[in-house]
């Protein structure tokens, strides 16, 4: 088992995967500011700026993610929020 | 009619010029009469590649400035029938080519060829987009390495909206990636992207993998176009892209680490 996820996690940090997804989430932002309105570097720090209106949020601890594959895109915006936000956790 | 192929990268170094004397001979020897453009102005080379650079009098500037006739600079390669070689000039003028020059020396070319390459130079800039600008079909020319993919990337956006094809209306210019300097070792070692991370970013068909091949290196230390070298693999690979190009279905070789021995076999053909 052990042997098995070690195999597994090598395989998924080669560099050879590390350059494609660089590239992924690279040319998602570049196309998109290359053809027609370039809304998502924009959404995305509208996006940020409404968080901010009532949670205080470091922009280090925002994580943008793009993923796509024959039939699908998603863009994921993951964005870490302080533990005491909303109080205790019950 | 003739069909107007530009070679394109962006970056530099991919392999652009050793593409466009492949591809223009591979062409010729099919029997399609075909001429080969320098569009690197200042920087000329398709002439060393093709070993012709003492034969070089007149020039595509010369035919677009100077007055001088396209027979007067076209050169006739000596190895293959149907072959013309069109080189540039190693002038410091970057606007010594210009749009409408090089619609007219294109529109005399059409009358007489089936097939126009546009060798283009490296960049964006006007010397790159002019050689593009004309074309029906382009050949993105691509490492397997993250500068080139995203500089791919780039240019086939500039094929999608500033092409005279695109700025027209017309049916797009017909796209198609070859990837060149293909490791397969290093590939199965996970430490250069594969065949098929490129298709997925690029999104587009695919030309042909040329293999990484020390013979590409002699090949243009004494002038001849890669694909004359019948036993190289980078040679084989390129004669299976231009059949492509001719609208044949060919298996791609050199693309995936098979069986044992295979790549002993392959070391041993491209030594």
């Amino acid at each position: 088992m052990k042997l098995f996820d070690l195999f597994r996690r090598s395989r998924e940090t080669t560099s050879a995967n590390a350059a494609k997804q660089r590239l992924q989430v690279l040319l998602t932002l570049e196309r998109s500011a290359m053809t027609g309105p370039d809304f998502l570097p924009l959404m995305q720090r509208e996006l940020l700026d409404v968080i901010k209106k009532y949670v205080e949020i470091d922009d280090g601890k925002v994580k943008v993610e793009f993923e796509r594959d024959q039939s699908m895109s998603m863009l994921a915006v993951n964005i870490e929020l302080p533990p005491d936000m909303l109080g205790k956790p019950v | 009619m003739a069909t107007v192929i530009v070679v394109t990268s962006g970056k530099g170094g991919v392999g652009k010029t050793t593409t466009s004397a492949a591809i223009a001979t591979g062409l010729a020897q099919r029997g399609k009469k075909t001429v080969v453009i320098d569009f690197d102005v200042g920087l000329r080379n398709l002439d060393l590649i093709m070993g012709v650079e003492r034969r070089v009098v007149f020039d595509f500037i010369n035919v677009i400035n100077d007055g001088i006739r396209l027979n007067q600079a076209l050169i006739k390669d000596k190895r293959v029938d149907n072959l013309f070689i069109l080189p540039t000039s190693q002038t410091k003028d970057k606007d010594a080519l210009t749009h409408e020059g090089v619609e007219k020396v294109l529109d005399e070319l059409r009358q007489e060829f089936d097939y126009i390459v546009c060798d283009s130079p490296a960049g964006i800039e006007r010397g790159a987009q002019l050689a593009l600008y004309f074309a029906d079909e382009a050949v993105v020319v691509t490492n397997p390495e993250v500068s080139s993919v995203r500089d791919s990337d780039r240019i086939l956006g500039i094929l999608n909206s500033r092409s005279r094809r695109a700025e027209r209306g017309e049916a797009a210019v017909k796209q198609h990636l070859l990837l060149t300097r293909y490791d397969l070792e290093r590939v199965a070692r996970g430490e250069m992207l594969k065949l098929d991370d490129v298709l997925d970013i690029l999104a587009i068909p695919v030309l042909g993998v040329i293999p990484q091949d020390d013979m590409v290196l002699q090949a243009s230390n004494i002038g001849t176009p890669i694909i004359l070298d019948e036993r190289s693999i980078a040679g084989q690979a390129y004669r299976d892209s231009v059949s492509r190009l001719l609208g044949e279905t060919l298996e791609l070789r050199y693309v995936a680490p098979q069986k044992r021995g295979f790549m002993s076999w392959l070391r041993g053909r491209s030594a």
